[in-house]
């Protein structure tokens, strides 16, 4: 019924060809971007990411062939990384993408081994996702046994419950074994990274659209969506919505269509209230800002980030002040504890608002927080801690008469 | 049952693979028992306190022992909207234990997560990581009785 508003590229075989089968894929034309890539130099493969417009879909929309490009040559060992840690709450898409079209995301790895020279990936798949693990180890298998991998070679590294280490540098500590903290940066991985050489992290549905901007031209992929943010966009919508599941659309459609086309509208007839977009680490949005494009930079203007994609809608009878004081035990929670304003930060905010959301606060409280929020923006080592305070200042922001009616 | 060691072993010529080999620890006893910990460090080349470091980072990992199921109830903000606490609170009742605990039996040990990324059917809880959809207070008895 949504077919016609979306926009298929990366699910376009989705339930039609087996996730495990290298042949099933290349059936479907599958290979044929990593076989042009190779056909490539280097240098020309990466301009050619880089002119797509292709920016990262882990949240921090950094082009990807420009990524590429501060990779060292002279360095014989360089790595892969595909980040399949997908710890963002309210969000799936990546494990849509393994289930529906595992094959693609690991030709796009191959491409990226070409462009940066490595014959060496590396899956860190969250440890929520043991069958997905599963599907993967059988997908390498299958493309291994075809071929057509040549000597790319692709290990899966299972993660075991920690949010932080969707951020890379984490993630990086993770796959070698230790807690995962983050390192601080510069070094970038891409000049220092796993196990000290250069090395490429980029998000499941980042490489997943690497062939596809191989086979059908940079111009092609530039020409979809946004201008500054082309492509598509894989959604997972979750809340008070009468379709909850995954859409993938244009970066250019709107959140109003987002929620009202495909969405369906609001459950059981009720009225909007607000949306989070981009997990929890995002603002929430009132009404008068539906009407912006989903993408990295429409987003940003209004205040606001696409994130991984998700999108969490509250209907009118919702209580956003304790919806936020739960986001706050989040953080709390995953924070790694290794830098000082995210440590302390995170139990403050929830300190706080446990204490408004039990009708014990004030207003003082919430000018603490808002200067608490300051200071871990931009203080805190990580993006942790720096995105932790924005669901609270986003609500105090916009609906700052649901706060007031419960502090004293 | 299989030995620690031998399941540590396995994982010996992965770099880094401690994590690995806790996983497959766990994958056996629930849990990562003091003296496969011990030898996971030694196997890896870390101290003791390093590789306890390790253990007790990650929330999937635990050096404490569990029960035979382990349930997991996600309270991230799509589910806790959806009704996780009433689910949260008809477990606790049905199984006569607080979130953390463990069964009297050994059978059941209760603990709250993050998304676990199958917010498609919210509220969502796992046993032994294996996913169970739209889960109401109600249906809780019907759920947990099926393990035996
Ligand atoms: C706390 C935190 C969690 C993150 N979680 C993820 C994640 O689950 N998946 C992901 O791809 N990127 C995540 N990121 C972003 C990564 O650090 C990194 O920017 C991304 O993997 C780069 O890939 P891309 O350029 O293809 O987006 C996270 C960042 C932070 C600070
Ligand atoms: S911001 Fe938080 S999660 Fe990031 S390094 Fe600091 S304490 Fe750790
Ligand atoms: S929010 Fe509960 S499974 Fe994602």
């Amino acid at each position: 019924m949504n077919m016609a508003e979306e926009m298929r590229v990366l699910l376009e075989y989705a339930d039609k060809i087996n996730p495990e089968s290298a042949e099933d894929y290349i059936k479907v034309g599958g290979y044929e971007g990593l076989k042009k890539a190779r056909s490539m130099e280097r240098k020309d493969l990466i301009d050619e990411v880089k002119r797509s417009g292709l920016r990262g879909r882990g949240g921090a929309g950094f082009n990807a062939g420009m990524k590429w490009s501060f990779v060292p040559q002279d360095v014989p060992v360089k790595y892969v990384v595909c980040n399949l840690d997908e710890g963002e709450p309210g969000t799936y898409k990546d494990r849509m993408i393994c289930q529906k079209n595992a094959q693609a995301l690991l030709e796009g790895m191959a491409i990226c081994g070409h462009a940066i020279d490595s014959n060496q990936g590396y899956i860190y798949c969250r440890g929520e996702y043991p069958f997905v693990v599963e599907l993967l180890k059988n997908a390498i298998a299958s493309a291994k046994s075809s071929g057509v991998l040549e000597d790319f070679d692709i290990e899966v590294r299972m993660g075991a419950g920690a949010y932080v280490c969707g951020e890379e540098t984490a993630l990086i500590e993770s796959i070698e074994g230790h807690r995962g903290e983050p390192r601080f940066k510069p070094p970038f991985p891409g000049v220092e990274g796993l196990w000290g050489a250069p090395t490429v992290v980029n998000n499941v549905e980042t490489l997943a659209c690497l062939p596809y901007i191989l086979v059908n031209g940079a111009d092609w992929f530039a020409g979809i969506g946004a201008e500054k943010y082309p492509g598509t966009k894989i959604l997972t919508l979750t809340g008070d919505i009468n379709n909850p599941t995954y859409f993938e659309v244009p970066t250019n459609y709107t959140l109003r269509d987002v929620i009202y086309k495909l969405g369906g509208g609001i459950k059981n007839g009720k009225k909007f209230k607000a949306v989070q977009v981009g997990g929890t680490s995002g603002a929430f949005i009132p009404e008068q800002n539906l009407d912006t494009p989903i993408d990295f930079d429409s987003m940003s203007a209004i205040g606001a980030a696409l994130g991984s994609g998700a999108v969490l809608v509250l209907d009118e009878t919702r209580d956003i002040v304790d919806v936020v004081t739960r986001i706050s035990k989040f953080f709390e929670h995953e924070s790694c504890g290794k830098c000082n304003p995210c440590r302390e930060g995170t139990f403050r905010c929830r300190e706080m608002m446990e204490k408004i959301n039990s009708g014990k606060g004030s207003e003082n409280d919430m000018d603490n927080i808002l200067l608490l929020s300051r200071v871990m923006q931009k203080a805190a080592l990580c993006g942790l801690g720096q995105a932790a305070p924005i669901p609270i200042e986003s609500t105090i922001k916009h609906f700052r008469h649901e706060y007031m009616r419960k502090v004293l | 049952m299989a030995n620690y060691k031998d399941i540590i072993d396995n994982c010996k010529s992965t770099k880094g693979g401690i994590i690995e080999a806790f996983h497959a620890l766990q994958e056996e006893f629930n849990y990562i028992p003091q003296e496969a910990l011990t030898e996971a460090a030694r196997v890896f080349g870390l101290s003791e306190a390093q590789a306890y470091g390790v253990a007790t980072f990650y929330s999937y990992l635990s050096v404490e022992q569990r029960g035979k199921y382990i349930i997991r109830m996600c309270e991230s903000a799509p589910c806790h909207v959806a009704g996780a606490d009433e689910v949260i609170k008809a477990m606790e009742d049905y199984l006569g234990i607080k979130v953390g605990e463990t069964t009297a039996d050994g059978k059941f040990t209760l603990e709250l997560c993050e998304c676990i990324g199958q917010c498609q059917a919210t509220p969502v809880i796992s046993v032994n990581s294996k996913p169970i959809f739209n889960v109401t207070a109600q249906q809780i008895p019907e759920i947990l009785g099926q393990y035996k």
